[in-house]
Order: C-alpha cells, then sequence, then structure tokens
C-alpha cells in the first residue's frame, strides 16, 4: 500500500479525533468537558455525517462514560471515550475496574488542571491522580504525537500479552487547541494497522456464557492485582515490537523516552509532554553557546521506563527534572520517578526537581535556562523543590 | 476446592463458564447454625419461603432440614417460624464434631 500523507494545519483535538475517524471504534460513550469538549465535537459529527458507524452514546456524566465503555469492551466491542480532569476525576473509580477487567479501551485526556479552585487550564495533575491505577499512560509533545498515540494505543492496548487501557495524555490547550500542522496517514493504512479486535470472553458470545465482575475476596483478588503487575511488565517487550511495526507502516520511529542531544551531554532535563519543545529550543541555543546540555522526554510514563532511563542517565553531571504536578508531603510525581530509578546506577548524577506550569501558568525558555544555569553551575540540591514562574 | 496460582486463571477476574457458583460452598461463611427440632414443626414452609439461599431442604412438602453446604446461617427460618421449631446454635458448638 502507498503511503501519501496528508499534511494539514489542526488542532490536536481535530488529530485525535480524526484517528478515532480511522480506528472507527464500534462504541464510543463520552461527556463533554473543557478542553477535551472539540474531540467529542469533531466526533459527534462524523456519527451524525454517517463518515463513521460508531454507536455513540451521549452519557450523563464521566461516571457513565467510563461505566459505558467498560461495559461495551466486556460485550467484545472496541470502546473509546475522552477527557480531562475533573471529568477523569469523576471517572476514577471505574478507571480502575477497566484495568482490573484488562479491558483495552483507548482513552485521550486532554491534561487540565484538577479542582479547585476551579481552573480550565493545563496541567498534569489530573493524569498524575490515575497513575497507579493500571492504565499505560502515553504523553505526547505535539499534535503529530497525539495522533500517533491514539492510533498506537490500539494496538498495544488490544495486544494479547497486554490486555490493558491506554491514556493518551495530550496538553490541554496548547495541544488540544493549539494549531501544528500533522500528517494523516491513509484510512486504509490507519484500518490495517489497527485491524480488527480480537475480544477475550465476550459477554455477546451466547455460545459460551462467562462471568464479568464478580466477587473476588482474599482467596483470588491478590492473584488477580499479579496478573496485571505481570501485564506492565509484558508492556516493556511489546511495545518496541509495535512501534516498529508502526515505523515500517507509517514512517515514524516511537520507544519509550526521545533523547534530544543527548550524546556528549553532560547536563540532561526530563518532562512531560508539550514542554518538550520548548526545552529542545533551549538546547539549541545552549548547545550553540558551548555548553553540553541534552533532554529526555518520557514518552511513556506507565510503566515507567526505569531501563532506559538508567542506561541513559549513568554518569550525567546532572539531571533536572520538570513536574507540571505536584504530591503534596512528597517529591513530585516525574522526580519522584527519576531519582528512584537512579538510585541503582553506578555514577549517580546530581538532581534537581522543578515543578511548573501548575493551572497553566506559561513556562518560558528563560525559566529552562535558569535550570539548566542551576545544573551547569552546580547549584543543585536533590530535596530542595523548586518552582518555575512562582511569585515568591 | 483447591485453589490456582495467578498464572492459572483467566484476567480480569473473568469466570469462563458457567455454574461455577455450585462449587462455591457458602455455608462456610456460617457462623450460627439453625437446628430443626422436627417435633414442633408444622410443615407450613414459612422457612423454605423466606431462605434467600434456597437452603431448606423439603420433600413433598415435608420440611427435612438444611443444606448445610449453602446456609449462611442468617436466621430468617428462625425468626419466621410460627412455632420456635427452629434454633440458631454457634457454630463453635460443632467444632470438635467436625474435626
Amino acid at each position: 500500500m502507498e503511503r501519501v500523507v496528508e499534511r494539514v494545519a489542526v488542532t490536536g483535538a481535530e488529530a485525535v479525533a480524526n484517528a478515532m475517524r480511522q480506528i472507527e471504534p464500534d462504541v464510543v460513550a463520552a461527556y463533554p468537558i473543557t478542553p477535551q469538549t472539540p474531540i467529542v465535537e469533531y466526533f459527534a459529527r462524523f456519527v451524525a455525517d454517517g463518515v463513521v458507524r460508531t454507536e455513540m452514546i451521549p452519557v450523563e456524566s464521566e461516571h457513565s462514560a467510563m461505566s459505558a465503555v467498560v461495559g461495551a469492551a466486556a460485550a467484545g466491542a472496541r470502546a473509546m471515550t475522552a477527557t480531562s480532569a475533573n471529568g477523569l476525576a469523576l471517572m476514577h473509580e471505574i478507571v480502575y475496574i477497566a484495568a482490573s477487567y484488562r479491558l483495552p479501551i483507548v482513552m485521550p485526556v486532554v491534561n487540565r488542571a484538577l479542582s479547585g479552585p476551579i481552573n480550565i487550564h493545563c496541567d498534569h495533575s489530573d493524569a498524575m491522580a490515575e497513575r497507579d491505577s493500571g492504565w499505560i499512560q502515553l504523553f505526547a509533545e505535539t499534535n503529530q504525537e497525539a495522533y500517533d498515540f491514539t492510533i498506537l494505543a490500539v494496538r498495544l492496548a488490544e495486544h494479547e500479552d497486554v490486555r490493558l487501557p491506554v491514556m493518551v495524555n495530550l496538553d490541554g490547550f496548547i495541544l488540544s487547541h493549539g494549531v501544528e500542522p500533522v500528517e494523516f496517514y491513509p484510512d486504509e493504512l490507519v484500518k490495517k494497522f489497527v485491524g480488527e479486535l480480537k475480544p477475550m470472553y465476550p459477554l455477546l458470545d451466547t455460545e459460551h456464557p462467562v462471568t464479568w465482575g464478580p466477587l473476588d475476596l482474599y482467596d483470588y483478588y491478590f492473584e488477580h492485582k499479579r496478573q496485571q503487575i505481570e501485564a506492565m511488565e509484558n508492556v516493556k517487550k511489546v511495545f518496541p515490537e509495535i512501534a516498529k511495526e508502526f515505523e515500517e507502516t507509517f514512517g515514524r520511529k516511537y520507544w519509550f523516552v526521545e533523547p534530544y542531544r543527548m550524546e556528549d551531554a553532560e547536563h540532561v532535563m526530563v518532562a512531560l509532554g508539550s514542554t518538550n519543545s520548548t526545552i529542545k529550543y533551549v538546547v539549541d541555543e545552549l548547545r550553540e553557546e558551548g555548553y553540553k546540555v541534552g533532554s529526555l522526554k518520557i514518552w511513556m510514563f506507565r510503566p515507567f521506563p526505569k531501563e532506559q532511563l538508567q542506561e541513559l542517565l549513568n554518569g550525567r553531571k546532572s539531571v533536572v527534572v520538570l513536574d507540571r504536578a505536584v504530591s503534596f508531603g512528597a517529591e513530585a510525581p516525574l522526580y519522584e520517578a527519576v531519582k528512584s530509578a537512579l538510585y541503582e546506577v553506578a555514577a549517580r548524577p546530581m538532581l534537581g526537581s522543578y515543578v511548573y506550569g501548575l493551572g497553566g501558568r506559561d513556562i518560558k525558555p528563560e525559566h529552562i535556562r535558569k535550570v539548566f544555569e542551576d545544573a551547569i553551575n552546580g547549584n543543585l540540591i536533590a530535596d530542595e523543590q523548586r518552582y518555575l514562574g512562582l511569585r515568591e | 476446592m483447591s485453589l490456582k496460582s495467578w498464572k492459572e486463571i483467566p484476567i480480569g477476574g473473568v469466570i469462563d463458564k458457567p455454574g461455577t457458583a455450585r462449587e462455591y460452598k457458602t455455608g462456610a461463611w456460617r457462623v450460627m447454625r439453625p437446628i430443626l427440632h422436627k417435633e414442633k414443626c408444622i410443615d407450613c414452609m414459612f422457612c423454605w419461603l423466606y431462605c434467600p439461599d434456597r437452603a431448606i431442604i423439603q420433600e413433598g412438602g415435608i420440611m427435612k432440614g438444611f443444606n448445610y453446604d449453602y446456609c449462611k446461617g442468617c436466621g430468617l427460618c428462625a425468626n419466621v417460624c410460627p412455632k420456635q421449631a427452629i434454633e440458631m446454635r454457634p457454630e463453635t458448638e460443632f467444632l470438635s464434631e467436625e474435626g
């Protein structure tokens, strides 16, 4: 099949909705919430215009949205939804159930600050509140990545050794409402890549009656959790295989992390999401000035790519971690994970923790430059959480 | 029923065949055991009607006793019996006889 791509200027929301149109899931149940709303609007239009045959359920809340896709997936359907912030929080109970039932649901999450006080702008507090829910979590830097991950996530979720739901995280407004060039792949190529869902124990297979959601007490609950742990472990083997097939099909290369100008870098910045574009810009500037700096973008936050980080960060002079979320009373989520991974390396770098962008506060090149300057000057304290763009 | 390892069971907590509730003896949950005093019983079948676990054994309208594999010891039968023919006794009293 010829790979003819269509290069268009679209918002992240339109890019994700277009991926959903190409995937054409059997069921989409969603409730609108800013800044996820345009994804649902675009997709609802595809349904109304008869472009897709998807059964769309306009539910009365996010709790119901996730419940409906859980039911649909258990019935044997390919099911999707999308949400943000408080919507994700309202889903929380069923988010855990989706993972525990091993249902391969794909859900774009347009990252937004959790209330309160109420705020509609970007941070990662919504996704971080679900980091232990058992979902695979991917983070997009660009609209292209949000589009690509939505397609790739279907295969990852449905792989027989994985069978876990996937959140495709994209930064609220910055990506969801920001226009960037995106290359859309031909419909038939996407359809061929995602293929047909092979459901496990579908409820609609009445020849083989099964029970979903039975009471699971001290005699088997622990064993089911152990299976989930194994499935997450399997992602580390399965993801590179699917990413390779994705690259062969569509020409884009994905991995657990993306190193940028890391070859001889002494000081490395680690971050999630769209801020990586600003970081790369500052890395380029500092490289021109002669500083050996680089960055490491985390594409996959759950399962956490510990081995890759150990390999890439062992022996660096310093590692600075940017978090767009906090964990009150403990270290910020990404910093905590990076610090924990580096405990076991032979040559531990100096570490710095920086919180930025809560509630949509701008992150600017000068903030990132300041962090690199701290690293270059050896002005880092591992136990000190610092803040970017905060009025002191 | 011997318990299986995490590698031997279906994922997601799914029960992959029907009718498995029969293998699960919920009578093990019982704290109080119903004892029938047949001399007081008038076979009115109130106990049979009210039992939420269908654990009353009757044959041709005659009350025969309890299915202790499934009786959870809720005591509803003793409560609705108009002749106080069912007595609830602690399971601890029967420990020795079952070894």
